[in-house]
């Protein structure tokens, strides 16, 4: 099934609305993180422009808004970037964002299955694509025209049960799936390149599995749109988006203190001018 | 038991759409083979992977499908525990892991194939729940209740093969949730559960044979949610209450009657049997593992008739 196939596609996605988007999104995020003592600011970040590329750009929406693709975010410590495009398709309130992490909120750390747009709970690594295999198993027996993207972390990808699911995903024929890599180099404890150096060249491995793959900036939504919809289509697609961690702020970026923690008010301050002067420069 | 839930499993396929049943390397080979002609894209066999045995399950689930996860019972719950916890548990779909050859039943095959403690790990988890049919009848009643009734998870905790059928003529239904009398009886009952069933039948036969006693059977299938009130009158209506369980002493069905027992300030003589919380070191049939914990006819009728 190649992609442009189908008939509904979000037709001119527009990557400089995606680019202002994806600023307001780290706004928002810093402005939560001022009443949160520790956030996932950092991982976040470094998939905003991948997330908003999917729901935006790629999952396919009727003119009431509605869509049939389905969105799993298997790094689920991303979770504020999922909320703040949630948020900004009306899926999810303004006041259910401002209530994150919060008593009386419904949006934790972690996306949890039953909030509105949340299709699987995960937080666990290496449970989201298991799940998505799933998903478009059961779209595939039963015909339905629907695709399956899911967003992975290189870190993730030290779980058994992700290599499990790409074993497996080829031989279902599930060219309904598309997974998204956030390859950020950054793990909780450091440097993914580092602690374990012969997981690289990765796209040769996944290639390896019996995958379509692609390479690509992963801050540049069109690259990732591109890739999606270019893609020859005969067996599942991994888009390996090079990403940086903590992208827009610059004390953030590759720091990996910034994996789990929220800025002082000097800080905050401060990321609010780098955010702010992004898109003049 | 095996062989029953694959023709069962065929039977409810052919009722009811999107019924996948998923297994990990490990199937009732034979017996499968009416489900895997008529049903090709429902059967998958996704190797020796259980996490994404489990993990694929919660997908189709989440797609609306009914689905069976199916292997040997400790690589069914044991290996993709997380799996089964926050995938089926967590979010509460209605998958059913089956675990083929529960409690101690791979007698020659050593403890890494021994599920003796599964009732007690799976009872854990909120929102699942735990059959244990005892018979091949209770097997099949079981496998509906599964794909028809359940909302949430459940751990269908059964046999290998070959085991007789007890419940023919059993008073009560079967029904989810709730102990069902098996045997009419009314000095003495014994509850049990799962293939040990035949034991507590042998025991209750020899009772009342030497004893002149008349001894009651009763099947506690459904460790959880377990029916409370059903197990508190059994406490108060026989002199002589006894649990027979193949599974650790540690929470399992023994404990939970013991609790019952103190909550309801039960007067009866009230004994629990079951395997040690000890790792087997022993081969040879599933009874002789019986043995080796002290699950022997003989040391249980003495123990029941000693009082």
């Amino acid at each position: 099934m190649k992609r442009e196939d189908t008939t509904t596609v979000t037709p001119n996605f527009d990557f400089a609305a995606s680019q202002r988007r994806c600023r307001d999104y780290r706004l928002r995020i810093l402005g939560l993180s001022q009443q949160i003592p520790a956030l996932h600011i950092a991982p976040a970040f470094s998939c905003l422009e991948i997330v908003d590329s999917i729901y935006f750009g790629l999952m396919r929406r009727d003119p009431e808004g509605n869509t049939r693709d389905s969105f799993l975010l298997s790094k689920g410590h991303g979770a504020l970037a999922q909320y703040a495009v949630l948020e900004k398709l009306g899926i999810i309130t303004a006041e259910d964002f401002d209530l994150a992490d919060k008593p009386g909120g419904r949006l934790g750390g972690h996306p949890d299955y039953g909030v509105p747009g949340i299709e699987a709970s995960t937080g666990s690594l290496g449970h989201g694509l298991p799940i998505a295999v799933g998903m478009a198993l059961a779209d595939k027996v039963a015909g339905v025209d629907r695709f399956v993207y899911v967003v992975l972390s290189d870190g993730e990808m030290q779980e058994g049960s992700v290599w499990e699911s790409m074993m497996l995903a080829p031989t279902l024929g599930l060219t309904n799936l598309i997974a998204i890599l956030d390859l950020n180099d950054f793990q909780s404890l450091g440097r993914t390149s580092e602690i374990h150096p012969n997981f690289y060249p990765i796209e040769d491995k996944i290639k390896a599995f019996g995958w379509e793959t692609a390479v690509v900036d992963g801050h540049d939504q069109q690259a990732i749109f591109d890739a999606v919809m270019s893609r020859e289509g005969s067996v599942p697609l991994m888009v390996l988006a090079r990403t940086i961690k903590g992208k827009g702020v610059s004390y953030m970026e590759s720091v990996p203190i910034w994996h789990y923690r929220s800025p002082s008010p000097e800080e905050y301050q401060q990321a609010l001018q780098e955010l702010s002067g992004a898109l003049e420069a | 038991m095996r062989d029953t839930f694959a023709r069962t499993i065929y039977q409810v396929a052919k009722k009811k759409s999107n019924v996948f049943v998923v297994v990990a390397d490990i199937s009732p080979a034979g017996s499968m083979a009416p489900f895997r002609e008529e049903f090709p894209d429902q059967f998958v066999n996704v190797g020796v992977a259980e996490q994404t045995m489990i993990g694929l399950c919660a997908g189709l689930a989440l797609r609306g499908c009914t689905a069976f996860a199916y292997t040997i019972a400790t690589f069914s719950i044991y290996r993709p525990f997380e799996q089964v916890r926050d995938d089926l548990c967590y979010q509460n779909l209605p998958v059913t892991v089956v675990g083929i050859g529960g409690g101690i039943s791979y007698s020659t095959l050593g403890g890494t194939h021994h599920a003796q403690e599964d009732i007690a790990v799976m009872g854990a988890i909120p929102n699942m729940a735990i059959i244990a049919p005892c018979d091949p009848l209770e097997t099949e009643a079981a496998t509906w209740v599964c794909a028809e009734q359940r909302t949430g998870p459940t751990y269908l905790r059964l046999g290998k093969a070959g085991e007789p059928n007890l419940t023919t003529e059993a008073p009560d239904p079967f029904e989810f949730g709730k102990i069902r009398l098996i045997r009419e009886g009314s000095d003495i009952c014994i509850i049990s559960y799962g293939p040990i069933m035949k034991m507590a039948l042998e025991v209750a036969e020899r009772i009342e044979g030497e004893q002149g006693k008349s001894v009651a059977l009763v099947s506690a299938h459904t460790l959880k949610p377990l029916d409370t009130e059903g197990i508190a009158r059994v406490l108060d209506k026989y002199e002589t209450v006894a649990v027979i369980e193949e599974h650790s002493e540690h929470g399992g069905l023994g404990g939970q009657v013991k609790q019952i027992a103190w909550d309801k300030s039960a007067k009866c003589r009230l004994h629990t049997f079951s395997l040690k919380d000890k790792f087997i070191h022993e081969f040879g049939s599933q009874r002789d593992l019986w043995k080796a914990h002290g699950l022997d006819p003989t040391v249980i009728y003495d123990s029941i008739v000693a009082g």
